[in-house]
């Protein structure tokens, strides 16, 4: 029944030559949960890196202010129990934030894609022993893993945290990369690249990732939503660098300063706001890309057809 | 008119359109489809004639973006367009059913043949256990499958098989009118022609109508009565099957016609049908086939022909066109 | 005495084995047996079977895709198995392409349909610079009938009907200035209307550019019309070869008989007995000795179960695999 999603008629496809106009562009424009994804994602990077842009404030973790004010004109959102404005730490925060959806999300994709591919392609021993590794990975629980492995590295530094995300982030995307790389291991594309001499290596690299694009960024993004939330467990929970300015970081204080109970919720809400938001846009995105890659996902539009008025008799 | 009695199935004027982004396309353009009782109707086509949208427009099976946009779908007097869901599944499977093109496709794998029938039967109505593997066994014994596959998954059988298991299962409350898409292009020569016996001979033996969907005209020209041609969209030829064999009146008919070698008579060098079917987003103007046409005349270009008669066949072709009495 | 000349592509005694079932129940797949293919210059071969006859690997194998279990392959007179090094690989592989049947798989949809060709040029004619190889691109282009060519090599292939992409197959097949091209089904999956046009193409090749074609279908009339010469597989084995109108006019064996008799001709009427063999294929597991065809066949005898028919010439040039048209045929 596919055939009848599709736009034109009949089984296979033997419609003239035509040019599809825009791609990826047109395609993010039309869909309203891209553009609302990009758009969040937008103004995050800006932040990110024209923090100056937003406050005035020069350096967020001093303790210049007083202690515990609530939201204001000179505080946007107030300060929090040690004197700092909490929209300067908030918009400061958004790098860090990014830099690990961003760095760990991309290492974690490289490491999944080099991994699940390999392992379907070369089949056999190859793909036993990568699979297994797979998922060793992908059935050890994450946050007791992630809690030993943080605490014996001591320090909780960003490089730890970005480690640790990777190790643990990519095994879910290299299942799904291995399955989409068996069912296309027999394509006909793929065997006559094979019979026309070409190296395994060169297949895989430039026959088979070039088909699986959208799926590799939708990794990606996969990959960044989770690092977002794990690392602001993983400060939440104290196991990043508390000095550092982040949004998890303030989580961590403001929940060791009780915030919540003692009359500043903001300090508390705001952070755990932003992470939500970036997460959010993360998967916003990756539905977009979704409906690019597969049109059948695409929100079929059940217009009203018009209907002529059926005459009584035939002719 | 006719001294026949009414047709099991009356189609009129029935048009299919999808909804896109910009105008619809037009799949199916006012088709019109008679077919009397026990009477085996071809439809042949190539990709994209809209053959098996009209199918599934008959069968009330089209899902958005498809629609039917005009026309009517008669069956025993009642028009199927008009009417709901609740009202088509008492008609479903017992008065008419549909063979779809693979069976591998239609037939769940992880089912066992048995189990399947079991669905449809008691999808509607309901039977008591002894009922259904009577009434399997003896759909299966219909087309020479062996009761003991009952218990067998579709993957155990054969292409052949599987298709006649398929047929089995359309007949399993011996409808009035069965639909097939295609049931013959998954299979080897020897056994489509031993499927189009098979279902020729249930015709003769259980009386029912057939409307075949195929894009292999030969195959049809043995065993059915009517032939339809169809092409972007549109009927373009329609008559007894052997006249329009003999005496093909459309160019697109007679192209095709030509285009099967023939493993009989003198090799002569062939040239098909230059060119491909037009994009239905924008049909040509005037007659669809006018631009791949042979003998297209200037006015097929602005003028769009209507079916016109042409001895016992009808022909959508300017050439066929009656002379305009002039007053 | 005349002296044959050596030919193109002889396969002698070419087997393929497949194990299949479990670790437990060790089944050995019998998809080729002992077959011997003769294949000349400028010369079209079809090889006609229904599905699971062994058509299909035999082309792998010729393709060098599977490993013979048994048997050799001589190209011009030199066995495949002294070919090991990368280079008479590749040097192999540029005189013997493939095409494939599916045109809606066999192009890479990520790329534009040039992609094929320019990475055959580069693996096979090294000697081309870029530009070159661009113009020879355009040069196959043209050649199998599609215009404007520069236009079309830009196209991605879901730009094109399938019978442009099957023709851009045979394109990327003479990339390589090959001797012989192996189709594998390559109009099955297209229009009736469209197939003729591939098929004018191919006897075109043969004749314009000296290619020889191993046609391997299912479809005898597509056979007859473009082939010089006619092999028939069935369950792993060949069991008539011969000229194609030769066969065709005076099939020996019964299974060809069979085919030939179901191939529906809108002008011929049915045949008393159409339909009455359900078409059946078989699966050759461990198969024993004994023609294969005999529950089929309606005039098998007692030795069809006990010896394989060797494929004997019963006619000049026309072999085939049963005993008793070997019995029936004009002794010499």
């Amino acid at each position: 029944m596919t055939a009848l999603l599709v736009a034109g008629a009949g089984t296979d496809a033997a419609d003239e030559p035509r040019r599809r106009r825009g791609g990826l562009l047109s395609s993010i424009l039309h869909s309203r949960k891209a553009l609302v994804g990009f758009f969040i994602f937008f103004v995050f990077t800006v932040a990110a890196i024209v923090p100056q842009l937003f406050t005035s404030v020069k350096d967020p973790n001093a303790l210049q202010f007083t202690p515990a004010l609530p939201p204001s004109g000179d505080h946007l959102l107030g300060t929090t129990a040690l004197g700092q404005d909490i929209w300067a730490q908030l918009i400061y925060g958004t790098r860090e934030s990014l830099i690990i959806a961003v760095v760990a999300g991309l290492f974690a994709t490289v490491l999944s894609v080099l991994v699940g591919v390999s392992s379907a392609y070369l089949g056999g021993i190859a793909d036993d022993v990568l699979s297994m590794i797979t998922n060793i990975f992908l059935v050890i629980p994450t946050f007791p893993l992630i809690i030993i492995f943080a605490t014996y590295a001591g320090k909780g530094t960003l490089l730890v945290v970005l480690i640790v995300l990777v190790v643990t982030g990519w095994s879910y995307g290299a299942n799904q990369l291995r399955a989409q790389t068996l069912s296309l291991r027999n394509r006909d594309f793929l065997e006559s690249a094979r019979v026309r001499g070409e190296r395994r290596s060169y297949i895989i690299v430039a026959e088979v990732l070039p088909t699986m694009i959208s799926l590799i960024v939708a990794n990606f993004l996969g990959a960044a939503l989770y690092s977002v939330l794990t690392a602001a467990g993983l400060q939440f929970l104290g196991l990043g660098n508390p000095n550092s300015i982040s949004w998890g970081t303030m989580l961590y204080w403001s929940q060791n300063q009780q915030a919540l109970q003692t009359g500043m919720p903001l300090w508390s809400i705001a952070p755990g706001l932003c992470v939500a938001l970036l997460g959010t846009s993360f998967a916003l995105m990756n539905y977009a890309f979704d409906e690019i890659s597969n049109p059948a996902l695409r929100p079929v539009r059940r217009r009203r057809v018009k209907r002529k008025r059926t005459s009584p008799a035939g002719h | 008119m006719s001294s026949a009695s009414a047709p099991v199935l009356q189609v009129t004027d029935l048009t299919v359109e999808y909804a896109t982004d910009g105008p619809g396309v037009r799949a199916v353009d006012g088709v019109n489809l008679q077919v009397h009782k026990g009477e085996f109707v071809g439809v042949v086509g190539e990709s994209g004639c809209g053959k098996s949208t009209m199918l599934f427009a008959i069968a009330q099976l089209l899902s958005p973006p498809a629609a039917i946009t005009d026309g009517s779908v008669v069956f025993n007097g009642q028009n199927l367009v008009t009417m709901t869901e609740k009202q088509l599944n008492v008609l479903r499977w017992r008065d008419y059913s549909v063979v779809m093109q693979s069976a591998m496709n239609a037939l769940s794998p992880v089912s066992n043949i048995g189990a399947q029938f079991k669905d449809a039967l008691e999808a509607h109505g309901s039977f008591n256990k002894r009922e259904i593997t009577e009434r399997s066994t003896e759909v299966l014994a219909l087309v020479g499958i062996d009761r003991i596959h009952l218990k067998s998954y579709p993957h155990q059988l054969s292409g052949g098989m599987r298709q006649r298991a398929m047929i089995a299962m359309a007949l399993l409350f011996t409808p009035e009118l069965v639909i097939m898409d295609e049931p013959t292009s998954a299979l080897d020569v020897v056994a489509q022609r031993s499927l189009m016996v098979q279902i020729r001979e249930l015709q003769r033996t259980l009386g029912f109508a057939v409307v075949f969907v195929t894009h292999d005209m030969s195959l049809v020209s043995h065993f059915s009565d009517q032939l339809l041609v169809m092409y972007a969209g549109q009927v373009v030829e329609a008559g007894p099957t052997r006249t329009v064999f003999d005496r093909p009146a459309h160019p697109y008919s007679r192209g095709l016609l030509d285009a099967f070698p023939s493993i009989r008579g003198p090799r002569v060098r062939l040239t098909g049908i230059p060119g491909s079917p037009p994009d239905l987003g924008r049909p040509p103007t005037g007659c669809r086939f006018h631009e791949r046409c042979s003998v297209a005349m200037e006015e097929c270009s602005t003028t769009v022909p209507d079916l016109y008669p042409v001895g016992d066949v009808a022909s959508r072709c300017l050439l066929h066109r009656p002379a305009e009495v002039t007053a | 005495m005349t002296t044959t000349a050596v030919p193109l592509l002889e396969t002698r005694g070419l087997t393929k084995h497949f194990k299949v079932g479990g670790n437990l129940a060790r089944k050995t797949l019998h998809a080729v047996d002992d077959a011997n293919i003769v294949i000349n210059a400028k010369e079209i071969v079809a090889l006609v079977g229904e599905s699971g006859s062994g058509k299909s690997t035999i082309a792998r194998l010729l393709a060098r895709v599977y490993k013979p279990t048994a048997g050799d392959i001589l190209y011009q007179g030199k066995s495949l198995r002294s070919m090991r090094s990368r280079k008479d690989s590749l040097a192999y592989r540029s005189d013997v392409p493939m095409v494939f049947q599916d045109p809606f798989s066999s192009l890479n949809p990520a790329y534009p349909v040039s992609h094929g060709i320019m990475r055959g040029l580069t693996l096979h004619r090294p000697e081309l610079n870029r530009s070159q190889r661009r113009e020879e691109a355009i040069r196959v282009i043209e050649t199998v009938g599609l215009r404007p060519a520069a236009g079309i090599l830009d196209r991605y292939p879901y730009e094109l009907s399938g019978g442009q992409r099957q023709r851009i197959g045979f394109a990327q097949a003479l990339a390589y200035k090959p001797t012989l091209i192996l189709a594998d089904e390559p109009v099955s999956m297209l229009d009736v209307s469209i197939r003729i046009g591939l098929l004018n193409v191919m006897a075109d090749l043969r004749e314009q550019e000296n290619v020889s074609f191993l046609y391997i279908t299912h479809d005898i009339a597509s056979a007859r019309y473009v082939s010089d010469r006619l092999m028939v597989m069935y369950a792993g084995h060949i069991v008539e070869s011969g000229p194609t109108e030769e066969v065709l006019a005076n099939p020996k064996h019964p299974y060809t008989q069979l085919l030939v008799s179901a191939v529906p001709d809108p002008r011929a009427p049915l045949a008393a007995d159409a339909g009455s063999d359900r078409g059946e294929p078989p699966r050759v597991i461990n198969p024993g000795p004994g023609c294969r065809f005999r529950w089929r066949c309606p005039v098998a005898i007692d030795r069809c179960a006990e010896v394989t028919p060797p494929l004997l010439d019963l006619a000049p040039a026309h072999a085939a695999a049963c005993h008793v048209a070997a019995a029936l045929a004009p002794t010499p």
